[in-house]
């Protein structure tokens, strides 16, 4: 009995194995993802990063099976909750999408209707999924709206997007994600097109809200400072793979793999980057995916390339969580690379 | 009422095209290529080109008089409906060879078509071009103009007009020419505000050139493309609607040899030859759908970005 | 939102006042309308009598004011045919021509919204290419053709359907289908132009990502913003319809306005002409009117901005 229920708390929420995504393209096959691995447990928050092309959001689509027609995605398997989304009909996909998954995008500005107001959106989010009459569905959708700090949310409710401003809309979106309290929520770049001042805000209600209800979140950012702050498990995505996976604190305090460090490297710290100071940077750029692609991706910008990355890179482990796609061994990468760097930040 | 809104409204109902900058050498080889690989276009290109070879020439093709009556030979059925290849398309109620009158009427038809679009094409892109070029009240009383057209029911007032100076082929082409620019001065009024926001045009400025130069140098060969694509589809326009008048009996008049017409007295003979309505509506049919398809590559060649 | 209104109501009223102006103009492009009424071989003195009894000796912005005046209140003279008032002799007739009109915009709606959704959700598919060969078709077929080659094979062939007339409802089916037939290339091409592009919204991807079922997020969330433009221009298009029933109702001897006015050009009959390009030119303009004011009021854009 005991020992069942820790089964299915062990038991991942979402576990993808070997997800593949293959773009026709004008001059062949675009390979945007290549095979990439993840799993999620219960209230749990896994931050994808890497900068834009490098597949996070197709991976994001993928699981929510919203991919557009002309896109083939594969994996060996993808269950979430015991349910397997690789083989799930478009039925199936509809029950989970918005009632156990849900998504928030990245553009608030197009992401509402024009059409309806956000009452009727709020309330169809729920309706979709639960037999409750509008008026229960009402007053959900208002408690809500409180939650994720909209004052006056009854006047709110009947307004167009149009009327209201990107923080509020985007506070919109959150709420019409949670309304049928959903155990995952997908946020793809929630608050890149916020003003700054927004951003933080937004964020902080995101991860007030997922801890309050104890939703799992795979939030999808570039910002390594969001990461550092709301991250338990953190997935760095290049050229469409996951080139390292770790723990917050392993990839900050022992990053591996050496895009992981150049990204790191790219962040100011305080007290320590020298104002003035030359911020790293990664030189190079990422190569085209589209045809067969072997070996490291990184290769070309990597300061520690070697003949051998140009053949398969085997997968290394450091702990049971920590794991990167690299030629060399953690004692040779924590050696560094042979001449001395003059990229590095002065500490 | 502000033009702005107007000209939204307005434009809903045109063909999506848009000012495209000149063709240089190097887009002439692509271009091409999008004609010869479109088959819309080939077609009604070999179709339109067909129908004029045999307007041209109908003097010679044509087996008969197109205005020989002979009462003795009245309608005659074509040779495939069991007819003599003296008369290959039959002869209509007075004996005229049908063959003859289609040749003939596909002049007329052609005519028609070119003149009546040559005209409202004058006129609709004198008042485009003005209307985009010069905005404020210039722009608002064009749009104005334009709405007052629209307004006007343009087969009433055409057979209305036609009714009081009579039927003959100057008043029909004249009457149509006068009332088809509306889509001319939408399209050209569109384009051009696109224009002259171009950096060109503001140079062209800048440096202090007329605004008869810029308008002539600068504007006008930009609008080329979008005034062709255009021009085809009034000229259908106006062979249908001269086709309709001339059924109705307030267009082109008898003893011409107009579709229209032919038609018209075909009718009569519903019940017991169809073939007399079936031949002339087919010509028709055709040539209009030449035009149309021709006038639909057109715009998808030289903007394939507006295809959808 | 009213500001809007009156401004457009203000334009609504100065076309209307213009087109008056020039249905009226065509009296007097005809030349002597005395020496019209009176017909052949009458002599000097008839036509003076006439002239003065119609009014035709006083300056013809007075007579134009005058008529505008009575136009206004409904009266729009005398036929010269009938000698019955114009507006009666229309007012009979104009049940038909509108029943047509209303019949051929809802058989065009009906045909080429759900054609120009299944164009959009699937293109270069079969159904798409069936619904750009209908829409290049029914732009190049003349309607009196089309309506001829109908009555010969229902009403003559077949014998389903009686090929002129308005006894029943039956007659309407052919004029419907040519009429409405003649507004639906447009009508399909915007829904479905409408339809791709609202399709590619980041809203669209919203309501499935809220598992919204394909057909929700085809006809409530995409449809609902596509068909706003398709809303005025079928207002325009049931204003060129009405217009262009003329040729559809002498194909099918329906006895409606269209039919009238042809007749009425036949037999010269000015006041009659007159009143009809008027009328039918009013029809256009407030459809277009409510048209705008619809347009405004789907979109809540326009409605609240």
């Amino acid at each position: 009995m005991q020992a069942s229920q820790d089964d299915r708390a062990n038991e991942p929420l979402l576990a993808v194995r070997n997800l593949t995504i293959d773009i026709p393209v004008g001059g062949g096959t675009l390979h945007a993802v290549r095979g990439i691995d993840f799993e999620l447990k219960r209230g749990e928050t896994l931050c994808i990063v890497g900068e834009s092309g490098s597949g996070k959001s197709l991976t994001s689509l993928a699981v929510m099976k919203l991919l557009g027609k002309s896109i083939r995605p594969h994996a060996d398997a993808m269950t979430f909750e015991g349910t397997d989304l690789a083989n799930a009909g478009p039925k199936a996909m509809r029950r989970l999408r918005g009632d156990r998954i849900a998504m928030i995008f990245q553009e608030p500005m197009t992401a509402l209707n024009p059409a309806y107001t956000v009452g009727d959106q709020l309330i169809e989010a729920m309706r979709l999924h639960r037999p409750v009459s509008k008026a229960e569905a009402r007053a959900r959708a208002l408690d809500l709206l409180g939650k994720v700090g909209i004052t006056a949310a009854e006047s709110r409710f009947s307004q167009y997007p149009h009327q209201l401003s990107g923080g509020l809309r985007q506070r919109i979106v959150i709420a019409m994600a949670l309304m049928c309290e959903p155990d995952l929520v997908i946020a793809d770049e929630p608050t890149t097109a916020l003003d700054v001042t927004i951003q933080a805000q937004i964020l902080r209600l995101l991860v007030d809200l997922q801890r309050e209800l104890g939703m799992a979140m795979i939030l999808i950012t570039h910002d390594l400072g969001v990461v550092a702050r709301v991250a338990d498990r953190v997935a760095v995505m290049y050229a469409g793979e996951l080139v390292e996976t770790g723990s917050a604190a392993e990839i900050f305090n022992a990053p591996l793999h050496p895009y992981t460090r150049g990204l790191l490297r790219c962040i100011p710290v305080p007290d320590k980057t020298r104002r003035g100071a030359d911020l790293g940077s990664i030189p190079g750029i990422v190569p085209s995916l589209i045809g067969e692609v072997r070996g490291c991706a990184f290769r070309d910008r990597c300061d520690m390339a070697v003949a051998a990355c140009v053949e398969p890179i085997p997968e290394r482990n450091d702990g049971p969580a920590h794991s990167y796609l690299c030629v060399h061994d953690q004692a040779a990468l924590a050696d560094g690379p042979a001449a001395p760097d003059d990229r590095e930040v002065p500490a | 009422m502000s033009a702005a809104t107007d000209a939204k409204d307005l434009s809903s109902d045109t063909t999506g095209v848009t000012a495209d900058p000149p063709l240089g050498p190097g887009r002439m080889a692509a271009l091409r290529g999008r004609i010869f690989g479109h088959a819309g276009f080939m077609i009604g290109a070999g179709v339109l080109l067909l129908i004029v070879l045999l307007a041209l020439f109908a003097p010679l093709l044509a087996p008969h008089d197109p205005y020989a009556q002979n009462l003795m030979m009245r309608m005659k059925p074509p040779v495939f409906l069991g007819g003599t290849w003296e008369h290959p398309l039959g002869t209509d109620l007075l004996g005229r060879d049908f063959l003859s009158r289609l040749l003939y009427g596909a002049r007329v038809s052609l005519l028609i078509g070119i003149v009546a679009a040559l005209i409202s094409g004058v006129i609709g892109t004198t008042m485009g071009v003005l209307a985009g070029y010069f905005d404020g009240r210039v722009d608002a009383v064009v749009t104005f103009l334009i709405n007052c057209r629209l307004a006007m029911p343009v087969v009433l007032v055409a057979l209305a007009i036609v009714a009081v100076f009579g039927g003959s082929l100057t008043v029909v082409v004249t009457v149509l020419g006068l009332l088809l620019w509306d889509r001319f001065a939408v399209v050209m009024r569109a384009s051009t505000r696109q224009i002259r926001s171009r950096e060109y045009v503001t140079a062209a400025r800048a440096i202090g050139c007329s605004v008869p130069r810029i308008v002539l140098t600068e504007i006008m060969p930009n609008l080329f493309n979008n005034l062709i694509v255009v021009a085809t589809l009034e000229m259908a326009h106006a062979i249908l609607l001269e086709a309709a008048l001339s059924f109705l009996g307030l267009g082109v008049q008898p003893p011409t040899p107009s579709w229209g017409l032919m038609v018209s007295e075909g009718k009569q003979m519903l019940l017991f030859n169809p073939w007399m309505i079936t031949i002339p509506g087919i010509a028709l049919f055709a040539l209009v759908l030449a035009i149309n398809l021709l006038g639909d590559g057109l715009r998808d060649v030289t903007a394939p970005e507006n295809r959808n | 939102m009213l500001s809007f209104i009156a401004r457009r109501l203000g334009l609504a009223a100065l076309v209307a006042l213009t087109v008056s102006a020039l249905s009226f103009g065509l009296l007097f492009l005809s030349g002597d309308p005395a020496s019209a009424i009176a017909g052949e071989g009458a002599n000097d003195a008839d036509i003076a009598a006439i002239r003065s009894f119609y009014g035709f000796d006083r300056p013809v912005i007075v007579q134009y004011g005058d008529w505008l005046w009575s136009a206004l209140h409904g009266d729009f003279g005398q036929s010269y045919y009938f000698q019955l008032p114009v507006s009666s002799l229309i007012a009979d007739r104009l049940s038909v021509t509108m029943t047509l009109g209303v019949c051929g915009i809802v058989f065009a709606l009906a045909v080429a919204i759900p054609l120009g959704v299944a164009a959009a959700v699937r293109p270069n598919s079969i159904v798409d290419r069936l619904a750009l060969f209908l829409s290049v078709v029914g732009q190049a077929m003349p309607s009196f053709w089309f309506g001829l080659l109908l009555i010969v094979l229902f009403a003559v062939k077949l014998g389903w359907l009686p090929p002129s007339g308005t006894q029943s409802w039956t007659n309407f089916v052919m004029p419907t289908v040519v009429l409405g037939y003649y507004a639906m290339p447009a009508i399909m091409r915007l829904t479905r132009a409408g339809m791709l592009e609202v399709l590619g919204a980041d809203y669209i991807r919203t309501a499935r990502a809220k598992g919204a079922g394909e057909w929700r997020v085809l006809f409530k969330h995409a449809l609902r913003n596509a068909v706003i433009p398709v809303v005025s221009l079928a207002a325009v298009q049931m204003g060129f319809m009405l217009g262009g029933s003329i040729v559809v109702e002498s194909v099918f001897a329906l006895h409606g306005a269209g039919f009238l006015a042809w007749e009425s050009i036949g037999r010269n009959d000015l006041p009659t002409v007159q009143a009809l390009i008027l009328i039918f030119s009013m029809f256009y303009i407030v459809f277009t009117f409510l048209a705008d004011i619809l347009n405004a009021w789907l979109d809540p854009r326009m409605r609240t901005g």
